[in-house]
C-alpha cells in the first residue's frame, strides 16, 4: 500500500512546481491585493499579519507544498496548518487565487451565511485545519505527523505560527513533543513580524532570543529574509533533507509588507484599511513600489 | 446492605481491557495519555502497542490537541488523563480543535469526583460533565460500574464524532448481575415503581438501588434509571418517568450546576413539568479524606436520596 502511494505521488503532480521566483513574487503581489480588497469588503479582519505572511504562502502554494486545487481532498497532498488562524485573509487570498474558490467567494470573507469565516475554518475548499486560539497549530501538526510516520506516508507537515503564538506555553509543549518524537517530516516557518496584537512583540512579551529557544528545544532552526523567495524555497527544500529533527524556518518579516502606511504598523494587526487607504494601497502594490 | 457481600471492580481496568481487545481488531486505534497512564490503565495498550502509544508527557494541551491531529489523519484516538486536568487545562483545545470541527476523539477521563479520596479537592473533578455537555457536537457518557465502562469503550470505538466519558478511580459495585447491553444516548431502567423516579449515572446508581429499596420499606414504590449518557439526553424516557412517577429525584457524583440534573431538568421542564430535586455537590469543592466517607459527607448516599425522594413525593402530592 505505502509502495503504491509513493509511485502514485512520483506520477501525479497537480501543479507545477517549477515556477521561478519572479513568477511567485508576481503572483504575491496579486495575493497582496486580495487581502487589501477582501479585508476592505469584510470591514474587519487582520491584514497586517496576512501581508507579512502572504510571500511564505505563495511559495508554499505555488512551489512547494504537493496538492491539487480540483482535489483538496487528494490522498497524497501535503498537510498545511493555518497555526496564526488570524492570518485567514491572506491564507483564503492564496487559496482563491490557487483556484480552490473563487475570487467572488473570497469576497464574502466575514459576511453571514459564507463559508468564508473570520478565521481559517474547514468548510473552505484547502482548509486543512480550523484554527484561531493561538498555539495548536504545532500540535496538530505533531498529530498528523506521528500518523503518516506510522503508516509509511511520506507526505510533509507544515504550519505557520505567528510571533505572538511563541507566548502561548502550548507551543513550547509541541516543540519539545517534536524534537522528543523525531518529527522530521515537519517544517515550521515562524512569521516573525516583531508585532502582536497590543504591540510590538518586544515591548509586550519579547521572544527573544527566538532561534536559541527552538534550537535549545531540539529543532534544526534557519533564520530567513522571509520576503525573499529564494531564501523561502531554499530553506523548505534544506528542511526536506534533515534527519531526526523537525525545522523551524524563522523567517524575519514586516508586518504589513508592501504597503507602505501599514509596514510597521500596530494599528494594521487587527484593523481593515478604510476605502481611502484601500485606493491607495492598490495603487502602491500596482506599482510595486512598497515591496 | 453488607460491603462484604459486594464484588468490588475497577472501572479504570476494564477500560484498559477493552482498549486493549480494540487494539488486536482495529490497527488504526492509538492511545495517548500525559504521564497518568498507570492510573488510567492506558498503560495496558501501551504494553500491547507500544508503537501506537503516545505518552505525552505532564502537557495535556498538546496531548489533547496531538489527538485532534491524529485523528484528523484517519486515526481513532483515546487520550486519557485525570477528569480535573483532561477537561480543565484543555478546554479550549477541545472546543477548537474537537468539538467545532467534530474531530473524532474519545476523550476518556478516569479519577472523576469526590472517590478521588486523599487527594483532595484538587484532584476532585465536579465540574467536567458541566464543561463536556455545554460544548456543541460533544457526547457525554458517565458509566455506573466496570462492565458497562467496558462496554461504553467499545460503543465508543464505533461512534464517529468527539466525545467525552468518565468514571472514578475507586472500585465499584456492579448495579445487576446481567444488565441491559450499553448503547449510547439510551438510558436503561432497572427497577420500576410509581411514586417516584431516581435517575442516576455513575457509580451513584447502586446508591439509587439501595434508596430504593429502602423506600419500599417506607411504603414509596421507587423506579431506577441509569442515565449513562448524559448527552444526547434520553428524553424519551426522562419524558415516560415524568408520566409515570409524576417525581425525579437526580443523583450524580458532580456539581448539582450543569450535570445530569440540569439536563434532566431542561427536559421535564419543556416536556412534562413535575418536581425534581437534584443530588450532587452543592455547589462546593470536596476536600481530602476515605471515597466512603467522602460522599457520605457530602449527601450522596442512599439515605440522602431516600430522604430527598419522600420530600419529592410530598411535593407532588401537595402540587395536586
Amino acid at each position: 500500500m505505502f509502495a503504491t502511494n509513493q509511485v502514485w505521488n512520483s506520477l501525479f503532480e497537480p501543479l507545477p512546481r517549477n515556477r521561478t521566483y519572479e513568477e511567485l513574487e508576481r503572483i504575491a503581489r496579486e495575493v497582496r491585493k486580495d487581502i487589501i480588497r477582501v479585508t476592505n469588503a469584510a470591514g474587519s479582519g487582520h491584514p497586517g499579519g496576512s501581508l507579512s505572511s502572504a510571500d511564505i504562502l505563495t511559495a508554499l502554494y505555488f512551489r512547494l507544498l504537493k496538492h491539487d486545487p480540483q482535489n483538496p481532498k487528494w490522498d497524497g497532498r501535503d498537510i498545511f496548518i493555518l497555526s496564526k488562524g488570524h492570518a485567514a485573509p491572506g491564507y483564503y487570498s492564496v487559496l482563491a487565487e490557487a483556484g480552490y474558490f473563487s475570487k467572488e467567494e473570497l469576497m464574502t470573507l466575514r459576511k453571514m451565511g459564507s463559508r468564508i469565516q473570520g478565521h481559517a475554518h474547514t468548510d473552505v475548499p484547502g482548509v486543512e485545519v480550523s484554527t484561531g486560539s493561538l498555539g495548536q497549530g504545532l500540535s496538530i501538526a505533531n498529530g498528523f505527523a506521528l500518523s503518516y510516520r506510522l503508516d509509511g506516508r511520506s507526505q510533509r507537515i507544515v504550519a505557520l505560527l505567528s510571533d505572538g503564538e511563541n507566548d502561548e506555553g502550548q507551543t513550547w509543549e509541541a516543540a519539545m513533543f517534536a524534537a522528543f518524537r523525531k518529527l522530521d517530516n515537519i517544517t515550521i516557518y515562524v512569521d516573525r513580524n516583531g508585532i502582536q496584537n497590543d504591540g510590538f512583540t518586544k515591548d509586550i512579551l519579547d521572544t527573544s532570543p527566538l532561534e536559541e529557544k527552538w534550537r535549545a528545544f531540539g529543532w534544526n532552526v534557519v533564520v530567513i529574509d522571509g520576503h525573499s523567495m529564494k531564501q523561502i524555497v531554499e530553506a523548505y527544500e534544506t528542511s526536506l533533507k534533515v534527519k531526526g529533527k523537525p525545522t523551524a524556518i524563522i523567517a524575519n518579516t514586516v508586518k504589513g509588507k508592501g504597503v507602505s502606511f501599514m509596514e510597521n504598523n500596530v494599528a494594521f494587526h487587527g484593523k481593515a484599511p478604510n476605502k481611502e487607504e484601500t485606493v491607495k494601497a492598490l495603487a502602491e502594490l500596482e506599482a510595486g513600489s512598497g515591496s | 446492605m453488607s460491603p462484604a457481600a459486594v464484588k468490588m471492580e475497577s472501572q479504570r481496568k476494564e477500560y484498559g481491557r477493552a482498549l486493549v481487545e480494540l487494539g488486536s481488531k482495529n490497527r488504526n486505534i492509538v492511545v495517548l495519555d500525559a504521564d497518568l497512564s498507570v492510573s488510567t490503565r492506558t498503560v495496558e495498550f501501551g504494553k500491547a502497542y507500544p508503537e501506537r502509544f503516545f505518552n505525552c508527557g505532564v502537557s495535556e494541551a498538546n496531548m489533547i490537541t496531538t489527538a485532534a491531529g491524529l485523528a484528523m489523519a484517519g486515526k481513532l484516538v483515546f487520550a486519557s488523563s485525570f477528569a480535573v486536568f483532561l477537561t480543565g487545562l484543555t478546554y479550549n483545545q477541545i472546543r477548537q480543535s474537537i468539538a467545532y470541527p467534530k474531530t473524532n476523539v474519545k476523550i476518556v477521563a478516569s479519577h472523576a469526583g469526590l472517590s478521588v479520596g486523599p487527594d483532595g479537592a484538587t484532584h476532585q473533578m465536579l465540574e467536567d460533565v458541566g464543561l463536556m455537555r455545554g460544548l456543541p457536537n460533544m457526547t457525554v457518557v458517565v458509566p455506573a460500574d466496570a462492565r458497562e465502562t467496558y462496554q461504553a469503550t467499545h460503543a465508543l470505538a464505533s461512534f464517529n464524532g468527539p466525545a467525552y466519558m468518565r468514571f472514578g478511580r475507586a472500585d465499584v459495585p456492579p448495579i445487576s448481575d446481567e444488565g441491559s447491553d450499553f448503547a449510547i444516548g439510551r438510558a436503561s431502567m432497572l427497577r420500576e415503581g410509581a411514586d417516584v423516579t431516581l435517575i442516576g449515572c455513575g457509580q451513584l446508581v447502586q446508591a439509587c438501588l439501595a434508596a430504593a429499596k429502602q423506600l419500599e420499606t417506607e411504603g414509596i414504590s421507587a423506579s431506577v434509571v441509569n442515565m449513562s449518557t448524559i448527552k444526547p439526553l434520553d428524553n424519551g424516557m426522562v419524558d415516560r418517568c415524568a408520566r409515570d412517577t409524576g417525581a425525579i429525584v437526580t443523583v450524580e457524583e458532580h456539581n448539582i450546576i450543569n450535570g445530569l440534573g440540569d439536563a434532566v431538568c431542561s427536559a421535564v421542564a419543556a416536556h412534562y413539568p413535575v418536581p425534581v430535586t437534584k443530588i450532587g455537590t452543592m455547589d462546593t469543592f470536596g476536600e481530602s479524606g476515605e471515597a466512603g466517607e467522602l460522599l457520605a459527607k457530602y449527601g450522596l448516599s442512599a439515605e440522602k436520596i431516600a430522604m430527598a425522594a419522600a420530600r419529592t413525593v410530598d411535593t407532588k402530592k401537595r402540587m395536586r
